[in-house]
């Protein structure tokens, strides 16, 4: 039963590269941002690589999901 | 009630064995063929006419067209042209099984990292050969950035190549993981919609909330679903034009 506990733990930690993950989309969408009011004329061209940047920045705190998963089934 | 994890399932539906390996027709094979059939009828029926002035089904045809052809002219440069059938092929059709995922009582393939990671192997081994044939032993030139201390060498060589033996691996969990996250968000959502209206009319009432939340995940997932499909198609474009330009 403590391994259980223990597992359940460990998942809950995994689930602390969330704050990294909140750090770096407020980079993100904070820097297209303030970048797009400074120069409206060049926003609508770097949308797609903002988007890029949002889907990559959000695909890494699944990968802690994945590992809490990981640690609760194995 | 139903366990979120459940809509994965892989359910064989014709069992078929050839020499002991089970290769059966599941129910991932079937909506891959779904898509596949579906792409094609897209492709063929848009360019049945092929008038100058096209019609809206071929504007369709002709803005993806466009589409996949700047993102390998901008990410590959113009010897990209000539795989320009892999990129448009391997974007529509992650888009497709993405896509489809989205369907209710439907099947997600991409939640599946068997299916995923075949994909992402067949890139990455094809872009090491692709490299090593345009290259030549030149190609190493990409584990070791010119302009370097000697002394730094063999410690970058070794990151950039941990780096580079990674990338099948994050290439297939990014997506894998996003359409999982995804689904399995949307079906715990609902599963407080129907336990909250179990509980009679304040629940009912209640259960408002979480329906809200669920038509906007709907809404995330579609753009998540395209989004990620667009990231898999853009990183192979970068894997291509790392083995087409070795030198960083």
């Amino acid at each position: 039963m403590e391994l259980e506990a223990a597992k359940m733990i460990g998942a809950g930690i995994a689930t602390l590269a969330l704050a990294g993950i909140g750090i770096g989309l407020g980079n993100v969408f904070g820097s297209y941002l303030s970048g797009a009011l400074r120069n409206p004329a060049a926003a609508d061209k770097q949308r797609p690589n903002m988007m890029l940047a949002f889907a990559l920045v959000e695909a890494t705190g699944l990968f802690a999901l994945l590992i809490a998963f990981l640690i609760l089934n194995s | 009630m139903a366990n979120p994890i459940e809509q994965f399932e892989i359910e064989k539906k014709i069992p078929l064995e050839i020499a002991g390996i089970d290769v059966s027709f599941t129910n991932s094979s079937m909506w891959m063929v779904f898509v596949v059939i579906a792409l094609t009828v897209f492709l063929v029926g848009g360019t049945r006419k092929g008038s100058v002035v096209p019609g809206r089904w071929q504007v369709m045809l002709e803005l993806s067209y466009s589409f996949i052809a700047n993102l390998i002219r901008d990410n590959v440069g113009k010897e990209g042209k000539q795989y320009f059938p892999f990129i448009f092929t391997l974007f529509f059709f992650v888009l497709g099984l993405n896509l489809a995922g989205m369907l209710p009582y439907s099947f997600t393939v991409t939640s599946h990292i068997a299916f995923n990671f075949a994909l992402a192997m067949l890139i990455f081994v094809g872009v090491t050969i692709i490299g090593f044939v345009k290259n030549g032993f030149g190609y190493l030139r990409l584990f070791a950035p010119a302009g370097l201390p000697l002394w730094l060498l063999p410690l970058i060589i070794l990151i950039e190549l941990i780096s580079y033996c990674t990338r099948p691996i994050s290439l297939a969990v990014r997506l894998f993981a996003n359409m999982m996250a995804g689904h399995i968000m949307m079906k715990v959502f609902a599963g407080f919609i129907v336990s909250m209206a179990a509980a009679g009319a304040i629940g009912m009432v209640g259960a408002i909330a979480p329906f809200t939340i669920n038509v906007l995940l709907t809404g995330l997932e579609t753009l998540i679903a395209v989004l990620q499909a667009y990231v898999f198609t853009i990183l192979t474009c970068i894997y291509l034009n790392d083995a087409m330009h070795p030198s960083h």
